[in-house]
């Protein structure tokens, strides 16, 4: 161990109530970072689990689709237009809309109604807990997510309710299948879909296309381009990114989770730094002696890095710590914290990097001794 | 021929500011030659710590020189100076400045470390100096666990680890009493009879004369007298 370490750790846990409130300056300030970002991240994989969930390799919408939730129609004849480009082995219609449930009890709730093929391309209820997939056919069935029972009045499959007046019967139950904007998803198969939304029979919100298995992408979705018309044809992969960019940058719903954590950043960086400079300061004489006995300004820094290192990296240990929890406590929500690992280590080098730049005041501080003050103590 | 180590001339120094401003030096000349302890004493407010510090290049003086080992240290920046400080000046302060969180023989490495000294042998040159002192068998004692003797034992230790030219002392045995005082000026006479190193020791206190091989006396910013150590010796006797 350098000695360079060695008086840069004493200088920390020889103040045991400083070190202690670095460390949960620095804790705080991750922690709120960690928070932040974990629910950006959650955010972004949420708000494309209904793109991620459908095999659909091409998407046709209207123009100017913002996102999945996005409702608006077009001609269920595009079609036949799409079935006739080459390379398209399959176009199915997607319905979705909002409606009223109504519970048994009769007080209504908002719910989002999904409707696809049930036998063929479609955008079908995934983890199927209970009832089976194939009982979507029987009239006036539905799926709905567990997560929703009490919402939606339903205590398990076969209970029934009522959507725009119909009556519809719960058939499967799914476990997980939450959404972002707490309105609970409602799956059905094309037809009710369009009867509970109140959308007219030859109107589909869009229409799913899968390829044959010797189709160029690119190609085919030029092909449908040109030939539909008035419709934008995305790939899975541009829908993901377009509803992305509108829930997160066209809400403002990612910027405030980035503001909240640059307050982060600056609570925690203003915390290091303030310590820091008190420790430094604490420390001054011995600084001025490092610096009379011969010292290089460098080496002065690197104790005071090693310091600004040595509080990141137990800072950041605790705040990993609470961000796992939190992500743990809230895996089952809405909108989940998630910590991937290069979330992880982008963070730890931010903690790295605000306690490092925090090290500048003291530094300063350091700059300015007059080594003759060891004479004069 | 004994070289001259520490070269000062003419030195005019000021202090302070405004109103407060005093012309501490008012055109000193000094010369340490190797082998030689000099003591420096005179009247406290006379110049000696702005003396101590302008020769151990701790700050650079209003005008006049400074040579050390023969070079001018006129034109260096801190950085540089600093680097002369760690190679050829070890210096002793009244009030130790060791290392609170450092044991002894750490804050003894120290010296070295900071010129990059980092091998097994540092940590050897550090108990070696630490036998000299007569501390061996303290070496992982901290600062607060010595007494005041041997805490200045220990910085002495620092100062002459590096086996550098000049070792400059301000008051070294100021706050001990009189058994450690005269055990630190024994070993620091002892540096001084090698030939290539040269000690000069700050202070008041009459009880070491003995020790000089020469006494400047400052006042007021000037250098007013100089005996060599013998006329000291006869003077005490004669007492
Ligand atoms: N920072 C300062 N600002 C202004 N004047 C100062 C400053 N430091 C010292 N002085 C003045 O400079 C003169 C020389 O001071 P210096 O410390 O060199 O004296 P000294 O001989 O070491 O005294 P002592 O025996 O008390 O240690 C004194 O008159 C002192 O008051
Ligand atoms: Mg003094």
């Amino acid at each position: 161990m350098s000695l360079q370490f060695r008086l840069a750790s004493r200088n920390l846990f020889h103040d045991r109530l400083r070190f202690i409130a670095t460390v949960i300056g620095i804790i705080f300030s991750i922690v709120l970072v960690t928070v932040q970002m974990g629910l950006y991240v959650g955010f972004r994989r949420m708000v494309t689990t209904m793109i991620d969930h459908s095999p659909a390799q091409l998407w046709i919408m209207p123009v100017g689709t913002k996102c999945f939730e996005d409702p608006s129609l077009l001609d269920e004849r595009q079609r036949f237009r799409a079935l006739a480009v080459p390379g398209v082995a399959e176009a199915t219609p997607l319905v979705i809309g909002y409606a009223q449930w109504r519970l048994p009890q009769g007080t209504t709730t908002p719910v989002f109604v999904v409707g696809s093929e049930l036998r063929g391309l479609g955008l079908h209820p995934w983890n199927v807990v209970e009832g089976r997939l194939d009982d979507l056919s029987v009239p006036g069935a539905v799926a709905i997510d567990q997560t929703y029972f009490e919402r939606l009045g339903i205590t398990g499959v076969e209970q029934t309710a009522e959507l725009r007046d119909r009556k519809v019967q719960v058939m499967a139950v799914s476990k997980g299948i939450r959404s972002f904007t707490t309105t609970p998803y409602v799956f059905t198969d094309v037809e009710r879909a369009r009867s509970y939304t109140g959308t007219t029979p030859s109107k589909a919100s869009y229409l799913l296309v899968r390829l044959a298995s010797d189709a160029d992408l690119w190609k085919v979705q030029q092909a449908l381009r040109d030939s539909l018309g008035n419709v934008e044809v995305l790939t899975a992969s541009e829908f993901r990114n377009r509803s992305r960019s509108f829930w997160l940058f066209g809400t403002g719903a990612g910027a405030a989770l980035f503001a909240g954590a640059l307050l982060g950043v600056i609570v925690g960086t203003v915390i290091v730094a303030q310590t820091l400079y008190s420790s430094t300061k604490d420390h001054l004489t011995e600084f001025a002696t490092l610096r009379a006995i011969g010292s290089s300004s460098r080496y002065i820094y690197t104790v005071i890095i090693w310091q600004a290192l040595l509080s990141a990296i137990v800072g950041f240990a605790g705040a990993a710590g609470i961000g796992k929890i939190v992500a743990a406590a809230t895996a089952e929500s809405a909108l989940p914290v998630i910590m991937t690992p290069a979330l992880t280590v982008a963070l730890f080098m931010l903690t790295v990097t605000m306690c490092v730049g925090s090290a500048i005041a003291a530094i300063v501080k350091v700059m300015r001794i007059d080594p003759a003050m060891v004479f004069s103590r | 021929m004994t070289d001259v180590v520490l070269e000062a001339t003419d030195l005019v120094h000021h202090l302070g500011q405004g109103a407060g401003r005093v012309q501490a030096l008012k055109g000193v000349s000094l010369s340490l030659k190797g082998g030689e302890l000099v003591l420096l004493m005179g009247p406290s407010g006379s110049g000696k710590t702005t003396l101590l510090s302008i020769l151990g290049c701790l700050m650079t003086p209003d005008s006049g020189t400074v040579k050390v080992g023969g070079q001018a240290i006129a034109a260096l920046d801190p950085e540089a100076l600093a680097k002369l400080r760690r190679e050829r000046i070890g210096f002793i302060f009244q009030s130790y400045h060791l290392f609170p969180t450092l044991n002894a023989e750490d804050n003894i490495r120290l010296a070295l470390d900071v010129r990059g000294e980092r091998a097994r042998t540092a940590k050897l040159a550090a108990r070696e100096v630490l036998a000299t002192v007569g501390l061996g068998h303290k070496r992982k004692s901290f600062p607060r666990e010595l007494s005041g003797g041997e805490q200045q034992r220990v910085a002495i230790a620092r100062a002459i680890v590096g086996k550098t030219q000049v070792i400059l002392a301000d008051e070294p045995t100021g706050a001990l009493d009189t058994a450690n005082g005269q055990a630190i000026m024994t070993l620091l006479a002892d540096i001084a009879r090698d030939p290539s190193r040269a000690v000069l020791v700050v202070t008041h206190d009459p009880r070491i004369l003995p020790f000089a091989n020469r006494v400047v006396h400052i006042e007021d910013g000037r250098i007013v007298r100089e005996e060599s150590g013998g006329d000291q010796l006869k003077k005490a006797s004669n007492a």
